[in-house]
């Protein structure tokens, strides 16, 4: 009020911060919790709602719960939270399942190597990327050896593995094998040729018609009908193929909703050069329509990562099956919600992950697009 | 006797080919039941440059589309550079890669820069080395001058740049013949004449051409022959100078008026 506005001579006008009440702190609360009455009353019901749920979780989770203990009865002796010596004392099934446990370490490294594996996939910014790929592509084989054992290593028999390394072989398995498949569906799809275009058509249908569950029935029992008597062919192996079906049926619809938003002009600049049907479409269009896939596609993988879990109904036991077993324990009975929260921070861990991926891959790739 | 026929069939197209670069003979094409092109015939010779005009929806695209069998023709022969269009993939790749295309969309990648968009071609196509290629689409840039452009990517530019790029782009490819549909009609009117500057220029290296447009200006200047086209049909043909000032059908002298009236 007393301020008078100053004048400059023109050109002259200096860089000035923005007034009082319209910068940091307070800016922020006025126009993010308090803009408006009903804003206003939503954030104090929030703030109630924390107040009443955060504590009691802590209490649970942290404060009143329990490292070490014999059984349950010690645990609730000493605190009324929640017994985490259960999972301690279970850890190492709910994890390598019944791998034999002087073998562990070929899980470990199985898993290590498969993070360094996913570097060079994942990211494009990284050093040594070119021989990366090379190890990343033959990391399956690595991994087979590792976990199965054979040239020097003792075997170990697919029927016993189990807990979350289970869910992450099926897993990972199928997110690698279904996103080549699905792509190559979705292309079918969209193919000239009358019998590719229909067998895929055909595929897709039939894999989005059908329950997950129900194929994985049929790869424990029904496939022993059609297999010629006496081949035997392991169950996790019939597991992991019906999985990445499954999934790349689904995949297969993302990818084609991301090829029919690429403009019909792509394909003619594409042929007009001379570019060959496969060159186009890796160099021009497919580049472009995974991109705008790519939220639907971690959607799937998500959704994959977490179906690993039905595989409890036709006997193999990952980490949920073997949760649920020990819960039978007479020593430990009673605490499911501990081993239901520690799998769910697994999962939550795992699918947390991909989702954020997803999303700094969304913002790296539209930086060249954007004007 | 066949061995005989085949070799004089080729020496006469190879024959025909020296004089002209493009043979359409009797070609026909149909959209399920409709007839687009009837009885299309027209023989481009090297270094030629054609204006083609006419309405919209008068099968202009559509022709020049089938050059480079962007559109398959079902009836009578296309012959470009002595290679007929026929269902042969080989062939079809052959004649694409003499022959550039320039779209009204412009259609750049738009998820490669202006330089990976101008070396794509050779990479991929000619198996021309990477270093090679740059350096060929370098100097195309700068024919077009945008030079200094080369690393953004298409989004980040206008659309006379853009158009500039995409005929860089096709030149890279070092192609015999040029079609271009409509380059300018997506283009404010103050890029219009940097593009038409451009299509000049490359007019002036004795490129064979064949444009699609309404732009007049460039028919007089550059053209040697204007084409006019209206229901599927090539009704008048003639020099630029005879075709604007005398002009023979009534269609022709209906169109005229219309695009030069305003
Ligand atoms: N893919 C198509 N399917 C059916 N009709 C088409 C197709 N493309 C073009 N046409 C029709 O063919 C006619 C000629 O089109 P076009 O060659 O694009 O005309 P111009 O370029 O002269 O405006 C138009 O009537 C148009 O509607
Ligand atoms: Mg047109």
């Amino acid at each position: 009020m007393s301020e008078v506005a100053q004048t400059y001579p023109p050109g002259q006008h200096p860089d000035m911060p923005p007034p009082a009440g319209q910068r940091g702190l307070m800016l922020w609360l006025r126009t993010n919790l308090f803009s408006s009455w009903v804003n206003t009353l939503m954030t104090v019901v929030a703030v109630y709602l924390l107040y009443k749920i955060v504590p009691p979780i802590l209490d649970w989770a942290v404060l009143d719960a329990v490292m070490n203990a014999a059984n349950r009865n010690e645990c609730r002796e000493i605190a009324q939270g929640a017994c985490w010596a259960f999972i301690k004392d279970r850890f190492s099934i709910l994890v390598y399942g019944f791998y034999p446990s002087d073998e562990r370490w070929r899980v470990n490294m199985a898993f290590i190597l498969l993070c360094l594996a996913l570097v060079p996939v994942l990211f494009d910014n990284v050093p040594f990327r070119k021989p990366g790929m090379i190890f990343s592509a033959a990391y399956p084989f690595i991994a087979g050896w590792l976990l199965l054992g054979g040239l020097g290593l003792t075997p170990v028999g697919t029927d016993e593995f189990g807990g979350m390394m289970l869910n992450t072989v099926v897993g990972v398995t199928g997110i690698a094998f279904s996103l080549p498949l699905g792509i190559l569906l979705a292309l079918g799809r969209q193919s000239h040729l009358p019998i590719v275009k229909s067998c895929s058509v055909c595929f897709i249908e039939f894999i989005r018609g059908v329950p997950l569950i129900t194929l994985l029935f049929v790869a424990s029992t029904m496939l022993n009908y059609f297999l010629p008597p006496g081949t035997t062919f392991d169950l996790l192996l019939r597991v992991l193929i019906m999985v990445t079906l499954f999934a790349s049926g689904y995949i297969a619809e993302v990818v084609r909703g991301g090829l029919q938003a690429i403009p019909k002009g792509q394909y003619e600049a594409a042929d007009s050069m001379g570019l060959k049907y496969w060159q186009s479409m890796r160099l021009i269009v497919l580049p472009q329509a995974l991109k705008i896939s790519i939220p639907g596609i971690v959607n799937t993988f998500i959704g994959l990562f977490k179906d690993t879990t039905l595989v409890l109904i036709i006997g193999l036991l990952d980490v949920l099956g073997i949760g649920k077993s020990s819960l039978a324990d007479a020593q430990w009975n009673g605490l499911s919600n501990e081993i239901y929260v520690s799998i769910a921070i697994f999962f939550f861990i795992a699918c947390f992950g991909m989702s954020r991926y997803s999303i700094y891959l969304e913002n790296k790739l539209d930086k060249g697009y954007k004007r | 006797m066949g061995e005989v026929n085949a070799e004089t069939k080729t020496s006469v197209a190879s024959a025909a080919s020296k004089e002209d670069l493009i043979e359409i003979i009797g070609m026909h094409k149909w959209y399920g039941d409709f007839h687009v092109l009837k009885d299309i015939n027209l023989r481009v010779k090297r270094g030629e440059r054609i204006v083609i005009c006419g309405p919209s929806g008068s099968g202009k695209s559509t022709m020049i589309r089938c050059i480079n069998r962007l559109e398959e023709h079902q009836k009578g022969q296309i012959i470009v550079d002595g290679i007929e269009l026929t269902n042969d993939l080989k062939q079809i790749d052959a004649i694409r890669r003499e022959v550039g295309m320039v779209f009204q969309h412009f259609n750049l990648f738009p998820h490669l820069t202006v330089l990976e968009n101008c070396t794509l071609g050779p990479i991929w196509v000619r198996q021309t080395p990477k270093a090679e290629a740059e350096e060929a689409a370098m100097n195309y840039l700068s024919k077009v001058k945008i030079p200094e452009q080369a690393k953004k990517y298409p989004g980040q530019l206008s659309g006379g740049q853009q158009q500039r790029v995409a005929i860089a782009r096709s030149l890279c490819m070092n192609p015999r013949i040029m079609l271009f549909d409509e380059p300018t009609s997506a283009l404010d009117p103050e890029m219009i004449k940097e593009v038409l500057d451009t299509m000049v220029e490359l007019a002036e290296t004795g490129m064979t051409m064949l444009c699609v447009t309404h732009e007049m200006g460039f028919a007089r200047t550059v053209a040697d022959r204007v084409i006019f086209m209206d229901g599927g049909e090539i009704i008048e043909e003639n020099e630029p100078e005879e075709f604007f000032n005398n002009p023979q059908h009534e269609r022709t002298k209906l169109f005229l008026s219309q695009i030069l009236g305003h």
